[in-house]
């Protein structure tokens, strides 16, 4: 059977003034399901996760999350959408002046009326998810990369939401913290039974963790599929990303003119 | 050459455009301070937090400089008038001077340079960090959140800071008028009680402090707000802050003094 989507991309176009960043966009994101994003530096997948998340709006077409219309809500229902969404930033984005703790707590205190007793277990029961709970008393200056990202993601699933996007949760991670947040995300999507999707460029460590892959290439949604069918592409686009060559349909070099009349070669002069 | 005149006329207009532009877009951001200051209210400990902050962490800079200031009037205001034999009346002078102008005006200046510029870096560098990003994607307003508590506990902690300042200040002058040089005691007290008015004197300088603080503080939360989320963006925003609220205190001073006193007494 079929899971319920969550999120629907339709024919979505964005432009910053005259410059179009993505265009017709279309994407179908199940519950339960964890997607991936993937794409080169300023392909436009910050800006997409913007997007669903009400952050701009977008040039025509839209984005439905839980049936609705994200553009086209009131500021009072976006914050009521955006009470059932997340958002795990690329360096944890945590409350410098709270500590662990109360970072965690801070949606909790701020949308509901628990008392301290209840927040304390909500609380210590999601570090004890990502496995800090050891360190609730904590600053966030204390924290490594890792940890820190760990708690940015204990506060993200607080109020048990039903989407999470990740943006480039992975960058700047050893190679032990990077597993344990891949699996972490795994997990908690499963164990929660929301939907999250991951903007990213750490190919490898993606594929392992999520159920579907849209890749994004000047601004269009140049393949998608599962990790398996991804892996076995040979969409050139596609085989150069996930193998990381230097060459192929991105070039390494940045468009100029000849080389040898840049060199004046051609003329006999030099 | 008419080509030139050309440029410089449109970049004239350009900046005029930009200041206009921004000059509502900050009116536009202190109106919705205050219309989002409900949170501020009902959670008032958010805007205790902020108080101890802005007001008691500047009390240390207020409390030196205004006995260093209180003593320099003493001494100057002693050297002056002892030529006229008035020597009794460096308490009026020292009362007068730092009630009415140098205790709202000095203490809005280090307030701005302490407490201003305090604010703008830590809403600056939440922005560049992107703590006020994930507060608006928690559903928290960050203008209801950060911005008004901040705004509120700088326009509350000005007039306490000002008035600890004069207090301060006639202490100093006291020091050095009374204890260091021997003015008379009785006569010091005395003619400053009866010189001072209340209403006249006291009140106008707490109405300055009470402008200087909105001024300021709104100075400080809208150019953190609007800085640039990088590092020379933060640090610009901060000097700017320091820039403009100090030449505003004195633009301000300027129109509340012609307006509050105009030689009578």
């Amino acid at each position: 059977m079929a899971s319920e989507i969550l999120v629907e991309v339709k024919d979505l176009n964005f432009s910053y003034g005259e410059r179009p960043l993505l265009r017709g966009i279309n994407m179908t994101m199940h519950r339960g399901k964890v997607i991936a994003i993937m794409g080169g530096s300023g392909s436009g997948k910050t800006t997409l996760l913007r997007l669903i998340g009400g952050a701009i709006v977008p040039t025509s077409g839209h984005v439905k999350v839980a049936g609705k219309i994200v553009h086209k809500l009131k500021r009072d229902e976006l914050f009521q959408l955006r009470r059932k969404m997340s958002m795990l930033f690329q360096f944890g984005a945590l409350f410098t002046d709270l500590s662990v703790f109360d970072n965690v707590a801070f949606q909790i205190r701020e949308h509901t009326d628990l008392p301290e007793s209840m927040i304390r277990d909500l609380v210590l029961m999601k570090l004890q998810a990502v496995g800090l709970r050891g360190a609730h008393d904590l600053m966030p200056a204390q924290l490594s990369g890792g940890m820190a990202r760990r708690v940015a993601l204990a506060r993200s699933i607080a109020l048990d939401p039903l989407l999470i996007m990740y943006d480039e949760p992975f960058t700047g991670l050893d190679p032990i913290s990077l597993t344990v947040i891949g699996n972490l995300i795994r997990r908690l999507t499963d164990a929660l039974g929301m939907t999250s999707i991951v903007v990213t460029h750490d190919v490898q460590e993606s594929l392992k963790i999520v159920d579907y892959v849209y890749f994004i290439s000047d601004g269009v949604i140049a393949a998608h599929g599962t990790p398996d069918e991804v892996r076995e592409s040979v969409a050139p686009f596609v085989h150069q990303f996930v193998h990381g060559e230097e060459d192929g349909p991105v070039t390494f070099h940045y468009p100029a003119k000849a080389y040898a009349s840049d060199l004046k070669l051609e003329t006999g002069l030099a | 050459m008419p080509r030139r005149i050309a440029i410089g006329i449109r970049g004239i207009g350009h900046r005029v455009i930009d200041s206009t532009w921004r000059l509502g877009y900050a009116s536009r951001f202190f109106l919705l301070i205050l219309l989002k200051s409900g949170t501020s209210l009902r959670r008032f400990g958010l805007v205790i937090r902020e108080l101890y902050f802005t007001g008691v962490l500047s009390l240390i800079i207020i409390i030196v400089s205004g006995l260093f200031v209180g003593m320099v009037l003493g001494l100057q205001g002693y050297e002056t008038l002892q030529r006229f034999g008035a020597e009794s009346a460096v308490g009026t002078m020292v009362a007068l001077s730092l009630v009415r102008e140098l205790g709202p005006v000095v203490a809005a200046l280090l307030f701005a340079s302490r407490a201003g510029s305090a604010i703008t870096a830590e809403i600056g560098l939440m922005k560049a960090t992107e703590q006020l990003a994930a507060m608006e994607m928690m559903a928290v307003d960050p203008i209801a959140r950060v911005v008004a508590p901040r705004f509120w506990a700088g326009v509350i902690s000005m007039p306490f800071l000002a008035a600890m300042f004069s207090v301060v200040g006639v202490f100093g002058g006291y020091l050095v008028a009374v204890v260091l040089i021997g003015v008379d005691d009785g006569s010091f007290w005395s003619q400053m009680q009866n010189a001072v008015d209340f209403r006249y004197d006291i009140v106008n300088g707490i109405i300055k402090t009470c402008v200087f603080g909105v001024a300021v503080t709104a100075v400080a939360v809208f150019e953190g707000y609007d800085a640039s989320p990088t590092a020379e963006g933060v640090s610009g925003a901060t000097t700017r802050t320091v820039v403009t609220s100090s030449l505003v205190i004195l633009g301000l001073d300027f129109v509340l003094t012609s307006f509050m006193f105009r030689g009578m007494s």
